[in-house]
């Protein structure tokens, strides 16, 4: 379930996000979901994309501060409620969820979730025993 | 074995250092009172007359010079010979205020020059040496110091000037440089490029670098001697007093020696003015032996350090001055509390960040603000901005425990705060302007 997540540095300035997906589409980077946590000075963009060694190469290449993480990505059903399944089962196991986000899969019959955990590998275990599916061809 | 420039001098018995500095500080005085006219009124004003001055015993009977007497006395007031003398001009950087113009006979330039050889054949530097040149020529003493040492060593000199880092770095390869000379924060980013373009600390021929000019820490040394896989050498100097190499570093690294046959160095206490004993940390005063064009006696250099007789194991017998602690132009007082900033960059290179950082002081509601900016290193960067902040607030307590203030730190991404080719400004007191 694990996934290759591109966590990029950004400084609360105008054009600067605008510089980083340019950069992207002049180098033929896919952009599948992108997350934002922000604070008054500054910015942590997650990014899920088709290369991610790449797009951290062309990032530090032009001064920007980037770096790998490894989140769990997990597909689920596109339905109410799934979410909240997934959920409970992890806060069941004790299992604490850092950060999350969502995105469509291809397909209208399913949803893509990021996570990271304190625990990746617990919370990996615990979705995988429930017979939840990790996504495939993403990169 | 330890190399001399000039041996004889360089480890004379230190009672002969002295009797040869009375000697000529007795004719120095002389020369200055018959020919500086203000210098003549500030000694007439204190009562000294030149008789009055027997050998250095005498030395704190006559009025010190300060930077504002330069300022008063610019362009020609200081000068001790007919301009027609003299050969060349150098001037200060006016970073503090208004240019300071220094003079030069040939036989000023001349004994400059020796004190620079002093200090590159300490730093092991010999006739088959390549040394680059990376300090600014021009109206910098920098430049033009460390070319002049370098010839009378008889090193192959590039004379590559700062900047155009590119260049440095392909004639630093090409012709193999074996010393480099330079500003600290040009070499420690001489040596952050040398990493991004691939080479490795021992990829280059470097052995050892000279670097003055500005307030430097040991973790910045160690910080470059490992970039650059060399051994760095401090050397001081400041225009007023001829330019680099007033005091230069031997390999012991544990202060500079001063070339007392030169120059007199005396420690007051910068409130008083009162000299004070060895080993007692106060402002640094430097009284030129030698100069005929810009004789200063007395010199008030604002820095504050130590100086320490202790016997070195190089067999120099000059005496040595402690690296110093910062500038009192450099000091900022914050909130009453007196930082330098060199505190604030030993703080951030023992707490693993790079020395690449900008100080920002403001003064809000009447209250004194101290913005630190940092920048972030790729492998320190979190994927939360709760990781960020709490690294942000860490490094924040670490500065308040050495300065006792607390600053806002601000981690920025890397190559946001503005490098420097010459003398890195680090600090921006925006309270100036509300003045």
């Amino acid at each position: 379930m694990k996934i290759r997540q591109l966590t990029v540095f950004v400084e609360n300035k105008v054009g600067y996000i605008s510089e980083i997906t340019e950069l992207f589409a002049k180098n033929n980077i896919d952009m599948k979901a992108l997350s934002i946590a922000d604070t008054k000075d500054f910015g942590i963009l997650r990014l899920i994309v088709d290369d991610p060694e790449k797009a951290l190469k062309i990032l530090k290449d032009h001064g920007l501060l980037g770096t790998i993480t490894e989140v769990i990505g997990v597909e689920i059903k596109n339905s109410a409620g799934e979410l909240s399944k997934a959920l409970a089962l992890l806060a069941e196991k004790g299992v604490n969820v850092e950060y999350l986000y969502a995105f469509l899969s291809g397909t209208k019959e399913s949803a893509f979730v990021v996570i990271k955990a304190t625990d990746n590998l617990k919370a990996e275990t615990v979705l995988k025993a429930a017979g939840f599916k990790e996504i495939n061809g993403l990169s | 074995m330890e190399q001399y420039f000039q041996k004889d001098i360089e480890t004379m018995p230190v009672e002969k250092i002295k009797e040869l500095q009375s000697a000529k500080l007795v004719k120095q005085v002389k020369h200055v009172y018959e020919n500086v006219p203000y210098y003549r009124e500030l000694m007439d004003k204190k009562g000294v007359r030149p008789e009055d001055i027997h050998g250095i015993e005498d030395l704190h009977k006559l009025p010190f010079i300060s930077k504002s007497d330069l300022r008063e006395t610019y362009p020609y007031g200081m000068l001790a010979v007919p301009l027609s003398d003299c050969v060349r001009i150098h001037s200060t950087s006016g970073t503090t205020g208004k240019r300071v113009i220094a003079y030069y006979t040939q036989h000023d330039i001349d004994l400059w020059e020796d004190c620079c050889a002093r200090a590159i054949v300490a730093a092991g530097g010999t006739k088959e040496d390549v040394l680059q040149v990376a300090y600014g020529y021009g109206l910098f003493t920098g430049g033009a110091g460390l070319h002049g040492g370098s010839h009378k060593v008889g090193c192959l000199t590039l004379p590559m000037s700062s900047g155009n880092t590119e260049r440095q770095i392909q004639f630093m390869m090409d012709l193999k440089s074996t010393i480099i000379c330079c500003t600290p924060s040009y070499a420690a980013y001489i040596g952050e490029t040398l990493k991004e373009q691939g080479y490795k600390p021992e990829d280059n021929s470097l052995k050892s670098g000279i670097f003055g000019a500005e307030p430097w820490t040991e973790e910045m040394r160690r910080d470059i001697e490992k970039a650059l896989g060399i051994k760095a050498y401090d050397i001081y100097g400041l225009t007023e007093t001829s330019g680099p190499g007033v005091a230069f570093e031997c390999k012991e690294q544990k202060g500079m020696h001063i070339n007392e046959d030169h120059f007199i160095a005396e420690i007051i206490d910068p409130e008083t003015g009162e000299v004070l004993p060895e080993g007692e940390k106060g402002e640094l005063v430097f009284t030129s032996l030698d100069k005929e064009a810009f004789p200063l006696l007395r010199y008030r250099t604002r820095d504050i350090c130590v100086l320490s007789r202790e016997k070195c194991s190089c067999g120099r017998t000059f005496i040595r001055m402690a690296k110093p602690m910062g500038r009192s132009d450099d000091m900022l007082i914050i909130r009453g509390v007196n930082v330098f900033p060199s505190q604030i960059e030993t703080v951030l290179l023992n707490e693993g960040y790079a020395p690449n950082y900008r100080i920002e002081v403001d003064r809000v509601n009447n209250t004194d603000t101290l913005d630190v900016y940092v920048e972030l290193l790729p492998e320190q960067l979190s994927d939360t901005t709760e990781g960020i902040v709490k690294m942000e607030k860490a490094l924040s307590a670490a500065i308040t425990t050495m300065l006792g203030i607390r600053p806002a730190v601000h981690l920025v991404p890397p190559k946001t705060i503005v490098r420097s080719e010459g003398k890195a400004v680090r600090v921006v007191d925006k309270r100036k302007l509300h003045d």
